[in-house]
């Protein structure tokens, strides 16, 4: 090109010192010269239509804020939205963490230089398996859905069978999930769900379940909000006929239930953006799985994880990504299932989240939910016409509530409502047409009394 | 500077943070419950079932807030981002610099703090951004349609995988098309993707020139053949310039071609994707569009296709009628969800801002830039004596070069992994090595991207070069390396030990018995 752009702020070598002084030491006189390689008939021979460029940054960050003022944060109004990515409260010292240039622009590199950043995963494995009471666990993995349809995947691989009994209250971005990654390994079956109760049907699950299932798979608490009221009856049941319990869960809740170990999960899932990440428009979600420490376990493990393990002076000790043979980069076309780069930076996030917090205030910030909830369940119960919750049984952070004996939509109530700076609860009546016109509504620990208070005067106004 | 640094890594000798704090401390207290709510609700305990509460407390940390930060910005002192040193070590990532001022607006609120279900009228500004990007992506590559659904590469190539099989399913051939081709010097995701997926796989493997030749293509295709998926230039730095006949002939059969751009960085504005034959492309946006890699993500696959493919793409995908943009949830011949909800749309943000940086003749200055260093440093790699490049290609390497170390190690017995540990002695990041096959000897894979300067890739060489002296003068001080590290070496076998490996605390204690760390 004839018409050299000027030095770029973030390219050194564009300094035309620079760029003539290298172009003469690799010995072309032109830097087309160095893209023989390609074809004629391939180059693109023009400029790409691009907009012009703004090589200001005062011009660049007026642009973009510009752009950015036509969004209304959840965090600006109230907002009851949650459904698998919710509103917490995010300490400082989790966003200075993760705004680390250390962390922030590490990737790959190895044990030596990166010792930090394997210290801080094998620091978040470890503490994931203090909730989830396992010593086995992956690093951070995609988000929920992933972690759920590969660890579905793995009791297939562990049990050598194929059918998998499902809660009949999966939401469908997890349905899809299966159906996309997992449907040339295992056949999905979904379990009813009780009707009154919004709990696992047990009688069905015992219809169902054969020497043929690989695993059952169970949420606490559910995409619906509730919590099943004994796990280990499922577990019994399914480890009568030979297959695995999975167990999901949303990782905030485990300061005040029970961890899955202990109610006989074999292997855990997990959502863990509510520990310390920001929602993101749904960027912040990571998972993670979880089992025992088993070699028919580990070896079906898809994912990266990091060992730790000693120096060979004796005097301290390092870490390591674990057992690589497992995994896509090795297996390659022999891979039952694949990885890549996932969502770490949110791992050490967590660490840092779960450190802060410790086991007091991870029970503190569980009952403030549970409380929370249970107030605004309470209250919105009282509205006339309004079914609060929709199922009689106990709930963590997110609950159904019902509207169609208000005469109104869910959607008509929302654009409402928003009107007045309150963002309501997600509509249901595509997931579960069953519910008529029912939305599912989130309250943590972020949420003020004053905040459930204005919701329920701002609704009695909305529905008079 | 015309010497090796004189560096020390810092060395904080740091236990785990769970060896940390003291009973009763503790970082953080979340917002108290009002009494209005405890007197209607009660104890918080009653609202779970018996069954189900959490019996012990779990062994989390008890330690104080400034506890708790010091201990992470010290691990974060020993960890070697790209932001602390020109990282032309890991080649096949991309390594660049990830400008300050898009962090900024990607943390700002009206990024970080959107919930994936508020209204489209509520979030307009993100929706021009992720349509916007879209539209970039399109000019860049030569497709139609794009999605950021998938959360890094491999989730791009599995749904370029999964609209294959969607594709000649919906044509009455999915029975018939079972087999992908792909080539060993792609990368391995290209081979294990469509596996899971349910393809049976052909690996392509290289001829004289480094690239498989054109025989091997065709004695791969048949009846059978669904598609082809691969990278180029590819891991080698070399560029296929068969690229045009490999996807013609692929389309002659019936299949389709999804071109790897996990890394486009020595292309931009040269050469696309849909000139090059492919039907589906993906970009990794922590690569070439200078997403930060965030110690392995979060990150974006952006995943690419042609217009008749787009009705496949994951869903909701964004649209704009012209005055108003929304996520499109009617899509009813789309392979579905790969990630709950929209996708790592923080990482859609920086790129946008990114190529607005840079427009039509910066992104060529990026592609040009980034070959003109990759080869000066090959310039001065290739004068270490220890040092090796394989294949007679025709034509110069792109944006980066696998090379070897199989003299180093035939004359002195230092292999790559000694020179890898050892280059961290001097503040660099330990190279990259090679993926799986490793049909290299003694593999390093370099790639100085258009952000480190010409005294940067002189420091880099020199380095190597060092370390090439010091294994012809004491072999062994270079294979006990690292020596000014943040640790020593490690007993690597333990890593892949069932008995001696430990994912968390709680396995090291129940395997090294219940005593702290050597470090504590």
């Amino acid at each position: 090109m004839n018409d050299q752009p000027g030095t770029h702020p973030y390219i050194p070598n564009s300094a035309p010192a620079s760029r003539q002084a290298m172009l003469d030491a690799v010995g072309v006189k032109s830097v087309d010269e160095l893209f023989e390689a390609i074809p004629a008939s391939l180059k693109l021979g023009r400029p790409l239509n691009l907009p012009d460029p703004i090589l200001s940054e005062r011009d660049l960050k007026r642009t973009l804020e510009a752009i950015l003022s036509r969004n209304t944060p959840a965090t600006s109004v109230i907002s009851f939205l949650g459904g698998g990515c919710w509103p917490h409260d995010i300490p400082a010292v989790c966003d200075e963490i993760n705004s680390r240039a250390e962390f922030l622009t590490a990737y790959g590199g190895d044990t030596y230089a990166d010792l930090g950043k394997h210290q801080a995963i094998f620091e978040f494995q470890s503490m994931i398996g203090e909730l989830v009471g396992m010593e086995m666990v992956s690093a951070p993995v995609y988000d929920w859905s992933a972690a759920m349809t590969s660890a579905l995947m793995m009791a297939a691989r562990i049990t050598g069978r194929r059918k998998t009994l499902i809660t009949g209250t999966l939401p469908g971005d997890r349905r899809s999930n299966i159906d996309l990654t997992a449907g040339e390994w295992i056949d999905p079956e979904y379990l009813a769900f009780d009707q009154a109760t919004g709990l696992m049907n047990l009688d069905d699950l015992r219809q169902k379940i054969k020497d043929d299932v690989a695993s059952v798979y169970v949420e606490v608490p559910s995409y619906l909000g509730g919590i099943e009221s004994d796990v280990a009856q499922i577990a019994e049941i399914a480890h009568a006929a030979g297959a695995l319990l999975v167990v999901g869960v949303d990782a905030i809740s485990l300061g005040v239930l029970a961890a899955p170990a202990d109610y006989g999960a074999d292997i855990v899932v997990g959502e863990g953006q509510a520990l310390g990440v920001h929602m993101m428009y749904s960027g912040g979600l990571f998972g993670f799985i979880a089992s025992r420490d088993e070699p028919r376990f580990v070896a079906e493990y898809p994912y990266l994880m990091v060992s730790i393990a000693p120096t060979r002076n004796g005097e301290g000790w390092g870490f390591g990504w674990s057992s690589m043979e497992r995994t896509s980069y090795d297996l390659r076309e022999n891979a039952p299932d694949y990885t890549g780069t996932t969502q770490w930076l949110w791992g050490i996030t967590a660490a840092v989240y779960l450190s802060l917090l410790g086991p007091v205030g991870m029970r503190e910030v569980g009952e403030g939910i549970l409380q929370r909830s249970a107030y605004a369940m309470c209250r919105l119960g009282e509205l006339p016409g309004v079914q609060a919750p929709v199922f009689d049984r106990a709930h963590f952070k997110e609950f159904v509530v019902n509207f169609d004996a208000t005469g109104k939509t869910v959607a008509e109530i929302n654009q409402a409502l928003r009107a007045r700076d309150i963002f309501g609860g997600h509509d249901l009546s595509r997931d579960f047409p069953q519910l008529g016109q029912s939305a599912l509504y989130c309250v943590t620990e972020a949420h003020s009394k004053a905040d459930i208070d204005q919701l329920v005067s701002t609704l009695e106004e909305v529905l008079a | 500077m015309t010497r090796v640094r004189n560096f020390h890594a810092a060395q904080w000798d740091e236990p785990l943070i769970l060896e940390l704090g003291s009973p009763g401390e503790r970082g953080y207290i979340p917002p108290a419950v009002e009494s209005g709510i405890q007197d209607v609700v009660g104890p918080a305990e009653e609202l779970v079932p018996a069954a189900m509460r959490r019996q012990a407390p779990p062994q989390l940390p008890e330690i104080s807030q400034p506890g708790v930060l010091r201990h992470y910005l010290r691990l974060s002192q020993m960890t070697m981002g790209c932001h602390i040193t020109p990282d032309a070590s890991l080649g096949t990532c991309t390594m660049k610099y990830s400008p300050q001022i898009n962090e900024h607006l990607a943390r700002s609120p009206q990024m970080s703090d959107l919930h994936p279900l508020q209204d489209d009228e509520t979030t307009q500004g993100m929706l021009e951004i992720i349509y916007g990007l879209e539209q970039m992506l399109c000019e860049i590559s030569g497709m139609s349609a794009f999605t950021f659904q998938p959360a890094g590469g491999s989730q791009a190539i599995f749904a370029n995988a999964c609209i294959i099989r969607a594709y000649h399913e919906d044509r009455g051939e999915g029975d018939l098309r079972d087999e992908i081709i792909s080539t060993a010097f792609s990368h391995p995701i290209d081979c294990a993707a469509p596996a899971v997926a349910g393809f049976k796989v052909i690996t392509l493997m290289p001829g004289p020139h480094g690239y498989p030749e054109l025989d091997a293509l065709k004695a791969a295709i048949s009846p059978r053949t669904a598609g082809l998926m691969m990278t180029n230039p590819e891991d080698t730095g070399i560029f296929n310039p068969y690229v045009e006949e490999f996807t013609r002939l692929v389309h002659e059969a019936g299949g389709l071609c999804a071109y790897d751009q996990a890394n486009a960085n020595g292309i931009l504005g040269i050469t696309r994707a849909r000139e090059n034959g492919f039907d589906l492309c993906q970009f990794n946006l922590h690569k070439t569009f200078s997403v930060p890699h965030g110690s392995t993500g979060g990150s974006c696959g952006a995943g690419g296709c042609t217009e008749e493919l787009a009705k496949y793409l994951p869903s909701p995908k964004v649209e704009f009628d012209g005055e108003r943009y929304y996520w499109d949830y009617d899509r009813p011949d789309s392979i579905g969800k790969i990630r709950s909800f929209h996708g790592n749309l923080q990482a859609v943000l920086r790129s946008y801002a990114w190529i607005l940086a840079h427009g039509s003749e910066g992104l060529r200055q990026v592609a040009e830039t980034a070959v003109l260093n990759n080869n000066y440093l090959q310039q001065l790699i290739q004068q270490i004596p220890g040092v090796s490049i394989g294949y007679d290609a025709p034509g110069r390497r792109l944006q980066e070069v696998r090379y070897s170390w199989e003299p180093l190690l035939e004359e002195t017995g230092v292999s790559s992994e000694d020179v890898r540990r050892r280059m961290v002695d001097f503040g660099l990041q330990g190279y990259f090595t090679s993926h799986h096959p490793m049909l290299i000897p003694e593999p390093f894979t370099l790639e100085p991207s258009e952000s480190w300067s010409r005294s940067d890739l002189e420091e880099y060489g020199r380095v190597l070069g060092h370390i090439d002296s010091e294994a012809r003068d004491d072999p062994e001080f270079v294979q006990s390396s690292p020596h000014r590290a943040s640790i020593t070496r490690i007993h690597e076998d333990a890593l892949d030990t069932p008995e001696q490996w430990a994912m968390t605390w709680r396995g090291w204690k129940r395997k090294y018995g219940d005593v702290a760390t050597p470090n504590a």
